[in-house]
């Protein structure tokens, strides 16, 4: 276990160099020059040059590169560009928003996925099966932003239950859950329906192992021999599957916070590209892909502890 | 096995053949400006109702499925175009540096948020069809490499291979000939639902204002100018959603219903 670990470790770490090579190529070389793309076409001279030699831009590149992952790696992600503030500073109050909003979608999804997953594999060919697979096939297919706002439509400006958008902050954490329930639900409906549908073919394709006719031959239902001894064994698939749509619905919630007002990083993200701040663009981007590419790492080690037959392989 | 297929295919061809039709007719002029009917609800005169401007949603549907269909389309031809040589490659090749160099490059690919690469990529070309086209093609690029390695790999062990090798045909001959043919029917499904995510993820960059810019009408950037008017006229907002769940559903059911037609052994595994 030891040495996989390492091993997944040390991809880990290369994985990093080279994102945190191409988002710093994107960001900094693709737009030519950075000091006029931030400050427009009609800025001045002297100030394209203040910014210039304020941003560093008149060293070479190799050493703006390395100086900017110096950074990352100490915590210091520059100083914004348009706000005067430490982008750490910002991506940390953001991240407030954006992170529990992604886990309280995880969580939805996970608790619609599994009974609406197991049922439809208990019943498998039956009627509730097909009601099940039809409702999943519909899910993937709502755009979640349109989702969004039929979600508004009916429980915010027709029956009044939650606000149109906005967040409270965290200082009376009740009416920050509702402000984020209905981000939530949003985010978590077509996950929720994607992991129904792995959840079943896996636990289907668990359904033909031998132990599972020895439960049944035991006497136990259909139902219960898949619970008893089904769910685990069909949980590698399922597992993977949960670990893309945490960075999913981390970086998908850019598209929710715009829906709703809500001050998390997509918001951040969205002002600073329309502001042209590309410091901040660059550390949110490549702070999205490093949660991306941990959680990558951690399921890899989730289903090695899972499953010991996979530490052996690679 | 019709019982998806047929759906689908009808869905599917729907949404084409109405988007076809926008070019020689719509049922009224997506280009006029008419304040004096704007915001009327579904109607003889306008089946689906009228914009903030007036206009005629019906026809910025259809031709907003003009913008939906070009750049999901063309998204899955860079996919296709990009990664099947570089599956081929990588497979025939097996083992090799070259192969690892790809399959890494793709990993790569799939860690990053792809949605966040769109935006940046449209954020620094600047917003447009072209860039949207580009940002999603090449997310589909390592679905396909993935794919046709896979299957390609299985493919090189098979009699027919040998054959063709004792034939003295080289690999990227071998690769052109014998294996792409085997791969046709995968490709036909997968390039199916990658073209249904492609409409979700132009619906989505057009929604944040990065996909087709005015005046050409888009499903997403319709939904985003609907969003203020959804508590006093709904049927702005509801009707570029539903066109768009039609027409995934309908992609969806298509791709399903091709595998089961083309590849009969998985027709049991999937009822």
């Amino acid at each position: 276990m030891l040495s996989y670990a390492l091993r997944r470790l040390v991809s880990l770490a290369l994985s990093l160099a080279v994102a945190s090579l191409v988002v710093f190529l994107v960001v900094e070389v693709a737009p030519g020059d950075p000091a006029r793309y931030m400050l427009g076409t009609g800025a001045q001279e002297d100030t394209v040059a203040a910014l210039r030699a304020e941003l560093g831009l008149d060293r070479p590149r190799v050493e703006r590169y390395l100086a900017w992952v110096g950074g990352l790696l100490t915590g210091d992600l520059g100083t914004s560009y348009t706000y005067r503030t430490p982008v750490a500073q910002m991506v940390a109050d953001r991240l407030w928003v954006s992170l529990p909003l992604a886990l309280f979608a995880l969580a939805l999804s996970t608790l619609l996925a599994f009974p609406a997953g197991l049922y439809a594999a208990a019943r498998r060919g039956r009627a509730g099966d097909v009601a099940v697979m039809g409702a999943t096939q519909l899910g993937i297919a709502v755009p979640n932003f349109w989702f969004a706002m039929l979600l508004v439509l009916l429980f915010a400006i027709n029956l009044g239950w939650f606000g149109a958008g906005g967040f409270p902050g965290w200082s009376d954490p009740l009416a920050a859950i509702k402000a984020l329930t209905l981000p939530a639900v949003a985010l978590a409906l077509p996950q929720a329906a994607i992991l129904a549908r792995v959840l079943r073919s896996a636990l289907i394709d668990v359904l033909g192992e031998d132990f599972i006719r020895t439960a049944r031959a035991k006497g136990l239902t259909r139902f219960q021999a898949l619970w008893r001894h089904g769910v685990r064994n069909a949980l590698i698939p399922v597992l993977t599957i949960v670990g893309l749509q945490f960075s999913f619905l981390l970086a998908g919630a850019i598209i929710i916070e715009q829906v709703f007002f809500l001050p998390g990083l997509g918001r951040l993200i969205f002002q600073a590209i329309s502001a042209r701040d590309l410091i901040v663009v660059e550390s949110v981007v490549m702070l999205l892909v490093f949660a991306v590419i941990l959680v990558t790492f951690l399921t890899d080690l989730a289903y090695a502890w899972v499953d010991p037959r996979l530490r052996r392989r690679r | 096995m019709t019982r998806r297929l047929l759906p689908g295919a009808v869905l599917s061809a729907l949404v084409i053949l109405a988007a076809l039709v926008s070019f020689v007719w719509t049922p009224g002029d997506v280009a006029s400006v008419e304040v004096a009917q704007r915001l009327q609800p579904p109607s003889a005169a306008h089946w689906l109702g009228t914009d903030q401007l007036g206009r005629d949603i019906l026809s910025m549907l259809m031709v907003g499925a003009r913008t939906s269909i070009a750049v999901a389309l063309l998204a899955v031809g860079i996919g296709i175009g990009a990664g099947v040589p570089l599956g081929l490659a990588a497979a025939a090749l097996h083992g090799s540096w070259l192969d690892e160099v790809i399959m890494r490059g793709n990993d790569l690919i799939f860690a990053f948020p792809a949605l966040v690469i769109a935006i940046l990529i449209t954020a620094i070309a600047g917003p447009g069809a072209v860039n949207a086209i580009v940002a999603i093609g090449i997310f589909n690029v390592p679905v396909f490499a993935r794919l046709s390695r896979g299957a390609a790999l299985s493919l090189w062990s098979r009699d027919f291979v040998l054959a063709a090798r004792l034939a003295g045909k080289g690999k990227p001959r071998i690769s052109a000939e014998h294996i792409l043919p085997n791969l046709a029917n995968l490709l036909i499904v997968q390039g199916t639902i990658q073209f249904s995510l492609g409409i979700l993820a132009e619906a989505g960059l057009s929604y944040v204002g990065l996909g087709a810019q005015p005046p050409v009408p888009s499903w997403g950037r319709m939904l985003a100018e609907a969003q203020t008017l959804v508590a006093i006229a709904p049927h702005v907002a509801l009707m570029p959603g539903l066109a768009i769940v039609l027409t995934v559903l309908g992609l969806n059911l298509l791709g399903d219903g091709l595998r089961d037609a083309l590849d009969p052994r998985l027709r049991d595994l999937r009822t």
